[in-house]
């Protein structure tokens, strides 16, 4: 049987609106049946009156008398609900959580409300994209695209835009910048300094940037274009304005570009802004050729770890004392535990310009290399297929990536790749890259071991050793720091190369020796 | 190449201040550029159109060129200045058959797009079988359904009489209705009469006590309100609704004010009236008895000055939303007479003791009519008294203003919020911006029980269906461009 209990508080006052409120948060505690709390009016009586509840304490309540009527669930405790009750009719307002902050829910509201917005990171699904940078740009901010899947149309109705209004239009598919010292997506904690960087590449440029941090150097403001906007379609419109604006900016002394080679009327174009650049401009061109560089007054780099020594010594920083791998004495230490069969070279990379950088060298010294990312569609390996000879895997890129995080926050594809990789007989040696900072998995390292040391046992059980090659992209300054994934690696037995370059020299020396 | 005294290129400006990030989709940036003590904002962002594909088309067709955006910017700007400069008088009070355009004895108004009897819900039933009782049509509620089904009754939306009627909005030939004029436009608005109580007509309850009150209404009420405004004159609601938020109304769910402010204005006119004493002292007990008494009145206000932008060619602001208990429709200026509907939604929000959610029917009513116009649920900043509706803080009910002035158009300096430095109401919601934005109009609103019978059961907000104004969106964006497809 329930128990109904009823309460007049004399001359007590709440607003309708109010009770009906507390009535409503009363019926849902544990043990109510039926809960009411009413100013004691002739219309709250007639409701109470038609529900059976009006009892003669009831009906002697006046209109500024609040009644309470509990109906509560046998074996309830009346008093403790009533105490409940007694508490939401008391009960504070929690001050305002976000002290009153106004939230935004559009690029132009915020634009008109925040004093000062200046850029808009934009990430959202690539089909949306295109629009919210337009209404960016619209409101003067400018933009990091951070979305791909953006068609090439937009990209260059964006960019022209973007252009006329004097602002940059990064991306799309721009994973890095470091604006006024403050990284953005994925980027990596570096000193502030004289070098700017205008960068089609993400994990290239976090790789001059954080080589050039480790030199003893710093880093102006690093721009990223997106990759493809030294295309033919888009012809490095924002690759150029980026030059013009760290030519002008004071506080840039030395410019690096970095980019994939680009299409020939776009690489022309870009050159021409190096030789009007009025400052030394290192550019580094992946497989890029030299001679045309040097024509335009430019300082070619052949690689990551050149164009950053470079640019550094331009900036007349004396470039801190790095430790140095004797690639081929290391490569043949490694070959003599290989046992017979083991030939190959299989990299697993979550930057795309670090799996380039590591592929062209093995490549560059005779020797095939079959990757999802070849250029040349008889060495290409679509994403599904199984390894072949020496094979280089960009888990970040779209055809892995469709529908996932980037393998930077998730790692799972590559882990579960490693094991894979590790059981067959034909693999020397399994290279990767770790890469660090805002943005990234918070520890790559810890979370990548487990599958490397299952490899590590899978091949010995078979007879083999296993050489794992790790390349950690990072700074000292970077949240877990380089030093300390290092230590993580290293304990496992696991070879540590120290920059992108040194990556490739060592694979290509593997790759060489063991296929001989 | 750069001279002196020359403003700084926009990226010589961003490199030489401190960057401030608007962050738009990933919400780990936010904590990224938070800890390098960098200034973020980050988006509560939707997609458009709540990511349905054939909103977005819309929207992009709406935005094809500078030209159409410009062409439809000018359109809105003359609806709303239409929509504000609108003056809504009283000028009398009359029954529905002698006022209203197109009534007959047997026709039923109701709210919200047209719907036949087979398809209304229990309310609206519950009101139009009380209706026929009431008229004399039928004998008791079983002949009334009857006759409601027997394809006797006209059955026509409120709206499309130049009407408005709250919840269920029936009304019917000898009912009395308010008359609001225009006086800058020259249309003429009509509403039906507040019945107070819970258990009432509009909200589905149909019982002796309601039709005697009905007839009550009829032959006293009514008539004493129609006398008193021959005394007074012509009554500037505007203005007195203007007065009302600046008290602490949204004239919407909460009338406090605008009733005092109402029956202050029409007291003088009916203690001259013809009727006695008694009546005046019932009347006036029935002004008391209930806050809402003016709660129609707004409506009216609303539509009269919503009418006046109806046909405003390539206009995308809307001047409708209505519901009848099933449907949620619009109507939007650019394309006067068509309604765009999507299924009625649930209200949210406090309920009267002894009812469950479960008990509630789905929202209808004309009252969004208010909110079409700029206050209700768009001005709750200004009636912080009633935030239970919306949550419970003040911060909130200033942000749901705040939130509607995304997909307005303008700011109504006629009628102004105090607790915003005296905004004025957001004012002519924007189908492009509703589906840009992602944000729907919200619609402060009462519960009625879903079954006939019963009435009014709490009150709550609610939100239109997304899907009425991807429909108008692709409507208009055919009527402009035809390239929507």
């Amino acid at each position: 049987m329930s128990t109904t209990t009823a309460v007049v508080r004399k001359n007590t006052y709440f607003d309708s609106v109010s009770l009906m409120s507390v009535s409503t948060k009363a019926n849902a505690l544990d043990g109510v049946e039926q809960a009411f709390t009413a100013m004691g009016t002739e219309m709250n009586k007639g409701v109470l009156d038609n529900l059976g509840l009006l009892t003669e304490e009831l009906r002697a309540a006046e209109s500024g008398d609040l009644m309470v009527v509990l109906v509560a669930e046998d074996g309830a405790d009346t008093d403790a609900l009533l105490a409940e009750i007694e508490g939401l009719l008391t009960r504070k307002a929690p001050a305002s959580a976000d002290g009153g902050q106004v939230t935004y829910r559009t690029v132009t509201s915020a634009a008109e409300g925040v004093p000062g917005a200046n850029l808009a990171v934009i990430a959202v699904n690539g089909a949306y994209a295109a629009r919210e940078a337009r209404k960016a740009l619209e409101s003067g901010l400018h933009v990091m695209m951070f979305s791909d899947n953006v068609a090439v149309e937009d990209e260059i109705a964006l960019k022209q835009l973007a252009h006329e209004k004097g602002l940059f239009m990064m991306g799309p598919d721009c994973g890095t910048a470091i604006v006024n010292n403050v990284a953005l997506c994925f980027g990596n904690k570096v000193r502030p300094g004289t070098i700017g960087i205008v960068a089609a590449s993400g994990t290239g440029s976090q790789e001059v940037s954080v080589r050039v941090h480790a030199l003893g150097g710093g880093v102006s403001q690093l721009i990223g274009t997106g990759g493809r906007d030294l295309s033919e379609q888009v012809g490095g419109i924002m690759m150029v304005d980026g030059i013009r604006a760290l030519a002008a900016d004071p506080a840039t002394d030395v410019i690096v570009l970095v980019s994939k080679p680009p299409a020939p009327s776009v690489e022309k174009k870009v050159l021409a802004e190096v030789a009007a650049a009025g400052k030394p401009v290192v550019v580094w061109f992946i497989d890029g050729s030299e001679e045309a560089v040097t024509a335009a007054g430019g300082h070619f780099a052949a690689g990551s770890l050149q164009a950053a020594q470079q640019a550094v010594e331009l900036a007349g920083v004396a470039p801190a004392p790095t430790e140095d791998l004797d690639a081929a004495a290391a490569a043949d230490a490694v070959v003599a535990r290989l046992a017979d069969g083991q030939k190959y070279v299989r990299g697993l990379f979550c930057g795309g310009t670090l799996c380039d950088e590591t592929m062209y060298a093995v490549r560059d010294a005779g020797l095939d290399v079959f990757s999802n990312i070849q250029k040349n569609a008889d060495f290409r390996l679509p994403a599904g297929s199984a390894s072949r000879g020496h094979t280089f895997l960009d888990f970040g890129d779209d055809d892995f990536t469709n529908g996932r995080p980037h393998p930077m926050i998730d790692p799972a594809l590559r882990i579960e790749r490693i094991v894979e990789e590790a059981k067959d007989p034909e693999v020397a040696a399994l290279v990767m890259d770790f890469v660090l900072g805002f943005g990234s998995h918070e520890d790559p390292v810890g979370t990548t071991l487990p599958a490397i040391e299952e490899g590590q046992r899978i091949a010995r059980e078979a007879g083999r050793h296993l050489e794992v090659v790790a390349y950690v992209l990072g700074t000292d300054l970077d949240t877990p720091s380089v030093a300390a994934q290092t230590a993580a690696l290293r304990a496992a037995g696991v070879t540590v190369t120290l920059s992108s370059t040194e990556t490739g020299q060592f694979a290509r020396e593997i790759a060489k020796k063991a296929q001989a | 190449m750069s001279t002196e005294n020359t403003e700084p290129t926009p990226a010589a400006a961003l490199f030489g201040s401190d960057l401030s990030v608007v962050n738009v989709g990933l919400a780990m940036f936010d904590e990224d550029i938070k800890a390098q003590h960098a200034q973020v904002t980050t988006l509560d962002w939707t997609p458009p159109g709540g990511g349905n594909p054939d909103a977005a088309r819309a929207l992009n067709a709406l935005e094809a060129s500078p030209e159409l955006t410009a062409r439809i910017d000018a359109a809105n700007a003359e609806a709303v200045e239409r929509i504000m400069s609108a003056r809504p008088m009283l000028v009398g009070f009359g029954r529905a058959l002698d006022v209203v355009p197109g009534m007959t004895p047997t026709t039923i108004l109701h709210s919200g797009p047209p719907i036949t009897w087979d398809r209304m819900n229990g309310p609206m039933k519950g009101a139009v079988t009380g209706a026929l009782v009431f008229e004399g049509l039928a004998k008791d509620l079983d002949e009334a359904a009857e006759v409601a089904a027997s394809g006797q009754i006209t059955f026509r939306p409120c709206h499309e009489a130049n009407a408005v009627g709250s919840m269920a909005g029936v009304t019917s030939a000898s009912m009395y209705v308010h008359i609001v004029r225009n006086e800058t436009h020259g249309n003429t608005a009509y509403t039906n009469l507040s019945e107070q109580m819970a258990k009432i007509l509009r909200m589905g309850a149909n019982d002796l006590s309601v039709v005697d009150r009905l007839i009550w209404m009829r032959d006293v009420f009514g008539p004493m309100l129609k006398e008193a405004v021959e005394f007074t004159g012509p009554i500037d609601l505007r203005l007195l609704l203007s007065q009302a938020i600046h008290m602490g109304d949204e004239c919407h769910n909460r009338n406090g004010a605008g009733t005092l402010l109402l029956f202050q204005a029409l007291a003088p006119g009916m203690l001259r009236s013809s009727f006695t004493t008694e009546q005046k002292k019932e009347v006036f007990d029935f002004v008391a008895s209930s806050d809402y008494f003016s709660g129609p009145t707004w409506m009216a206000v609303a539509k009269a000055a919503l009418d006046a932008a109806d046909g405003v060619e390539n206009s995308t602001v809307v001047t409708t939303m209505a519901r009848n208990g099933v449907e949620f429709g619009i109507r939007v200026a650019g394309l006067p007479g068509q309604w765009f509907t999507g299924p009625a939604q649930k209200v949210v929000g406090p309920m009267f003791a002894g009812y469950k959610p479960e008990d509630s029917g789905l929202d209808i009513g004309d009252s969004a009519i208010t909110e079409t116009y700029g206050f209700g649920g768009f001005a709750m900043s200004a009636a912080p008294a009633i935030v239970a509706l919306v949550g419970g803080t003040v911060a909130e009910a200033m942000g749901y203003t705040r939130d509607m002035g995304e997909i307005t158009t303008a700011q109504n300096p006629n009628v102004t919020i105090p607790a915003l430095d005296f905004q004025g109401l957001p004012t002519g919601i924007d189908v492009r911006k509703v589906l840009d934005t992602g944000i729907l109009p919200i619609i402060n609103t009462a519960i009625a029980h879903k079954d006939a019978g019963i009435g009014m059961i709490g009150a709550g907000i609610t939100h239109p269906p997304a899907e009425a104004f991807t429909k108008a969106a692709t409507a208009l964006a055919d009527a402009f461009g035809g390239s929507s497809s």
